[in-house]
């Protein structure tokens, strides 16, 4: 999926418009928890979280997400921002909560990337 | 090996179209637009030139031109420009049937010039300006040295892109070479970080930079990624967790990777304990920043091969880590290596 389509679909606000935009989501996983992240997550995919730190950036581009969208419109820290920019981290926020942009992106059709506890 | 296709920007799609440029613009430029600033006309330009003289009949002229496929000549008299002259003016002469006539009678008298030294930018926007095809160009002395065409521009970005593109191929191979192209009996190469204790805006940036060491030594982006989660993890314990900070240290070697995180207290009581998931004793602030989940030392045991803990209290604690490369993915075979790995560090 595109993640210009994903923003259309949570009606999101890209943060950073300079970074590139133009490119392709293959799946996403929701988390606040940043090593629940780093334990479950794939490549490729999109977080979805409250958290709006650097650390968010960081850990995305450790475990190679491809964009962020912050939940319930927050604005991430002017850190967060820079980091984002200079790593060309897309950073979205939505104004919608975190069980409707799960809900919104599945029924899209954009896959859960994460995995069960039972295999990883 | 090809560089992946880049996507056209913005500007590039709908052109700048006379708008001053904004920040946004700026972060727009592109390697094109930016030698278009950085190459100045000497570099790009003919400055073996052909010439005509004001008195050489056009039929000389058109001579010259067909013989060199050129579509115009500058005109100098004692080593001063006085003209030009272009094919469409010796279709000006023909259609009068003038052949015979001095160059001086049909040239372009006001000439436009271009200065060496200045950009080719300046070049380019002259040349959109003044519709014209071919400049002249002159030095600080305003003595002529040269001209320029479009074609010169074209041709001179081309060969300045080709030159980035090799000197960037050349850096990548030395470094994804590194291990062949040095000899010694065992090769390691340290990257060495100092953290600083509840420096949480610089948190993960030892991690990214050791990332991006590993991608550009050629490192599997699996096993890249195995490590990367791993010193994160052990970067962000030591930012929260150790009194003074502490040292992250990443060695490559051709056959395996090891990691270790070392500090100088307060020392973990128990170690048999912190890798149980769940357990944590991290403060409530830190909670609030998506970490001290007890999740920490599972998934660093989870990215490696081998996790080793040694601490005491009071004294510091050292986490050393492993990941074996099963061939050559950091650029370089194993022959030879047959040494276990030791535990020395």
């Amino acid at each position: 999926m595109h993640l210009k389509d994903i923003i259309q679909l949570v009606d999101g606000t890209p943060l950073n418009p300079q970074v590139d935009m133009n490119i392709k989501i293959r799946g996403g996983i929701g988390a606040d928890l940043m090593s629940d992240v780093l334990a479950s997550s794939q490549p490729k995919a999109v977080l979805l979280t409250g958290l709006t730190n650097p650390q968010v950036v960081r850990t995305a581009q450790i475990a190679e997400f491809r964009a962020i969208i912050l939940v319930r419109g927050k604005q991430p820290q002017a850190e967060t921002l820079a980091i984002a920019t200079q790593e060309n981290m897309p950073l979205i926020s939505s104004p919608f909560g975190m069980f409707e942009l799960c809900g919104r992106l599945r029924q899209a059709g954009l896959p859960s990337f994460e995995s069960n506890v039972s295999s990883s | 090996m090809c560089p992946p296709a880049r996507t056209p920007t913005e500007q590039e799609i709908h052109g700048r179209q006379g708008r001053t440029i904004t920040d946004h613009d700026a972060h727009e430029i592109n390697r094109v637009e930016e030698l278009s600033y950085d190459l100045k006309v000497r570099d790009v330009m003919t400055a073996a030139l052909k010439t005509a003289s004001p008195d050489m009949p056009l039929s000389r002229v058109l001579e010259i031109l067909r013989l060199n496929r050129i579509s115009g000549l500058l005109v100098v008299e004692n080593e001063q420009l006085v003209g030009v002259l272009s094919l469409e003016d010796i279709v000006r002469a023909l259609q009068k049937n003038e052949l015979t006539a001095p160059t001086s009678r049909y040239m372009t008298r006001d000439v436009v010039t271009v200065a060496s030294y200045d950009s080719i930018v300046k070049a380019i926007s002259t040349f959109t300006e003044k519709q014209l095809g071919r400049l002249p160009v002159i030095d600080e002395n305003h003595n002529l040295v040269g001209m320029i065409t479009k074609g010169d521009i074209t041709r001179g970005i081309l060969v300045a892109l080709q030159k980035d593109y090799k000197t960037e191929e050349v850096r990548r191979y030395r470094a994804s070479h590194l291990f062949e192209d040095i000899i010694s009996e065992r090769t390691t190469l340290v990257l060495r970080y100092t953290i600083k204790a509840g420096d949480f805006t610089q948190g993960g940036k030892a991690s990214s930079y050791i990332k991006r060491a590993l991608l550009r030594l050629g490192a599997d982006p699996q096993i890249t990624r195995r490590c990367c989660i791993a010193v994160y993890e052990a970067e962000m314990n030591l930012i929260i967790h150790s009194t003074n900070g502490g040292i992250l240290k990443l060695e490559v070697e051709p056959h395996r990777i090891s990691m270790s995180a070392t500090d100088e207290g307060p020392g973990i009581p128990d170690t048999e304990q912190v890798f149980e998931p769940g357990y944590s004793t991290a403060t409530e602030q830190v909670r609030e920043m998506g970490f001290g989940a007890g999740m920490g030392l599972v998934n660093m045991k989870r990215c490696v091969d081998e996790i080793k803990l040694e601490s005491t209290v009071g004294k510091g604690s050292r986490l050393v880590m492993r990941i074996f490369i099963p061939n050559q993915t950091v650029g370089v075979s194993r022959d030879g290596q047959t040494d276990e790995p030791s535990t020395d560090h």
